[in-house]
């Protein structure tokens, strides 16, 4: 039976930059897949392309690129990467510059996966009926409408699969489903039908696996985490899919990590709700039917897997200016590390109360003593810690009040309780909330557009 | 009644839908599986993260994967971006469910001693 082998070398923009030529390099991959987009990432690439139209893409991948093409094309490797942002075609043009500096550009055909922007159709998708109300509390998008950033709605596989079909050995896209990046190279390389739910299920999960890159290979793996070998060179995952859809994930070899149940259950469960109702723009995969077994070393192998027909919606990732927040922070020594950041704590709350400054919310937190799991699941602090960092938060409309916090803050280490240190990063900068709409749209008011550059 | 904490026979991953927490809990070894589903069930696993959950939780099965996932909503003080809290992502909520401690019986307990 035919396999192809998939990996994926990016799980989000920032992550490992050497992990893609790894991959390349040792993974004997068909299929590079790169996700370069979190939720919010496109309202950034919104205001790069208002201050540039030629940006609004992930320039990261550009210079990867550079790095990666001759590796790549010796070894035929095609590249499917949802680093496009807000301007997939820039950032393609982009990419065609450096395979022409390389002079390489007689063999890079790109194809540019775009559509899924609508901000410049909100209004007239809301005159149409589609509400676009926020899935999570349920609040209309008027509310947000005059602060909307960006608007996306998550495209499927079935583009990315075409661009391949053209002849495509680079696919940029805008926003799409992370998964999506590996279920396209399946569907072109297998010929599945829009209908195949249960082979596009298991593709899907398969993506899901190997999107966020070496949390399915050991990292970030609570099971034994000690005993992963080799986390400094650790590799990244790798999907094997079989013509039927089952497959198994492993690494390349001579790398670091570990691929197991444990491994591969945990991310598995990571970031999903409804086991049995997980959607993408393809198919509605279910969790529940997914089986394991660890068939050797570093080889664990999926199979089972159902899926149920797609929804008649795209979800949508939309963002809006939400006021601002900082953070500012100090550390307080032993004795008494605790009392001194509480003490301090108060005195800046009741400065800042004598001052008449307030703010929406304001949240102190000791770290080091109970901020990650907060103070009832963390029991009283020792009262003999070496030191804890105070970090206090304010969030609220008017940026001057958010200002006159930051102030507040470095005086304390001259009057204020002693033992204080920490503080030289000097005060701490206000930044602007992007905060996230996800919402539903109707199919039809979005359609994907496939554009093949290069290699003509 | 003797107890166990859930650290010692299960581990987890936690992350953020939105404004949402969610955290996969994996049992140990498959014989736990049935122990998990009768004594961490949604209300528990509500009490357990008292302030920092505002919202209701949800458990579902995948008896499959010898896991439940659960769903902590409004757990994260506004997500991602809005939050002021240091864990914005909920990435630490997976060992936070793992301080919990459960009853269990003898049999159960020397089943976990092994």
């Amino acid at each position: 039976m035919k396999t192809i082998r998939i990996g994926n070398g990016q799980a989000f923009w920032g992550d490992s930059a050497k992990a893609p030529l790894d991959q390349v390099r040792y993974g004997d991959l068909d299929y590079l897949m790169l996700d370069y987009l979190a939720e919010v990432t496109m309202s950034i690439m919104q205001k790069l392309r208002a201050r540039d139209p030629q940006q609004g893409y992930a320039r990261d991948f550009v210079t990867l690129i550079e790095n990666l093409l001759p590796d790549m094309l010796e070894r035929g490797v095609k590249v499917v990467a949802n680093a496009g942002g807000v301007n997939p075609l820039a950032c393609a043009e982009a990419v065609l510059a450096v395979a022409e500096k390389l002079g390489v550009a007689d063999q890079v055909k790109i194809g540019v996966v775009t559509g899924d922007d609508i901000m410049a159709d909100v209004d007239d998708i809301l005159a149409a009926g589609q509400p676009m109300n926020n899935l999570e509390s349920g609040a209309p998008l008027t509310d947000v409408r005059d602060r909307l950033a960006s608007a996306n709605a998550y495209f499927g596989a079935f583009p990315i699969a075409e661009a391949l079909g053209q002849g495509a050995n680079i696919v940029i896209t805008g926003r799409c489903t992370d998964a999506s990046l590996a279920v396209g190279p399946m569907i072109h390389e297998f010929g599945w039908s829009e209908t195949d739910w249960d082979k596009l299920s298991a593709a899907t999960i398969a993506g899901h696996i190997i999107e966020c890159g070496a949390q399915a290979t050991g990292g970030n793996c609570m099971a034994d985490w000690d005993q992963v070998e080799d986390m400094v060179n650790i590799g990244y995952p790798i999907a094997e899919v079989s013509e039927d859809a089952s497959f198994v994930v492993t690494k390349p070899e001579q790398m670091g990590g570990r691929v197991n149940v444990a491994s591969v259950t945990e991310q598995l469960l990571y970031e999903i709700g409804d086991p049995e109702d997980y959607r993408t723009a393809d198919v509605i995969c279910d969790f529940t039917s997914i089986q394991l077994e660890q068939l050797g070393p570093n080889r664990v192998q999926v199979s089972g897997i159902t899926g149920k027909p797609a929804p008649d919606q795209f979800k949508v990732s939309m963002s809006y200016a939400g006021g601002y927040k900082t953070v500012g922070t100090l550390v307080y020594g032993w004795p008494d590390a605790v009392k001194k950041a509480q003490a301090a704590d108060r005195i800046v709350r009741k400065r800042l109360d004598n001052l008449g400054v307030t703010f929406d919310a304001m949240h102190t937190e000791i770290l080091g003593a109970n901020a990650c799991h907060g103070r009832s699941l963390s029991g009283e602090p020792d009262a003999d810690l070496a030191e804890v960092q105070l970090r206090i938060g304010v969030r609220g409309q008017d940026k001057r009040a958010l200002t006159r916090f930051t102030h507040e803050i470095a005086p304390l280490v001259c009057n204020g309780p002693p033992t204080v240190t920490g503080y030289f990063g000097g005060r701490s900068r206000v930044e602007e909330i992007i905060a996230y709409w996800p919402a539903l749209l109707d199919k039809a008011y979005a359609s994907a557009t496939v554009t093949l550059l290069g290699a003509h | 009644m003797p107890s166990v904490q859930l650290i010692d026979i299960a581990h987890a991953r936690s992350g953020d839908k939105g404004s949402h927490a969610n955290i996969g809990l994996i049992a140990k070894q498959p014989e736990y599986y049935e122990l998990l589903k009768r004594e961490v069930t949604a209300e528990r696993v509500a009490d357990h993260f008292g302030e920092l959950c505002e919202g209701e939780v949800s458990r579902y099965e995948l008896p499959n994967l010898n896991s439940f996932n659960f769903l902590l909503r409004e757990a994260l003080d506004g997500g991602g971006t809005v939050t002021l809290r240091i864990d914005a992502q909920g990435k630490t909520y997976s060992a936070a469910l793992l301080r919990m401690t459960i009853e269990v019986t003898d049999q159960e307990l020397a089943l976990i001693a092994g």
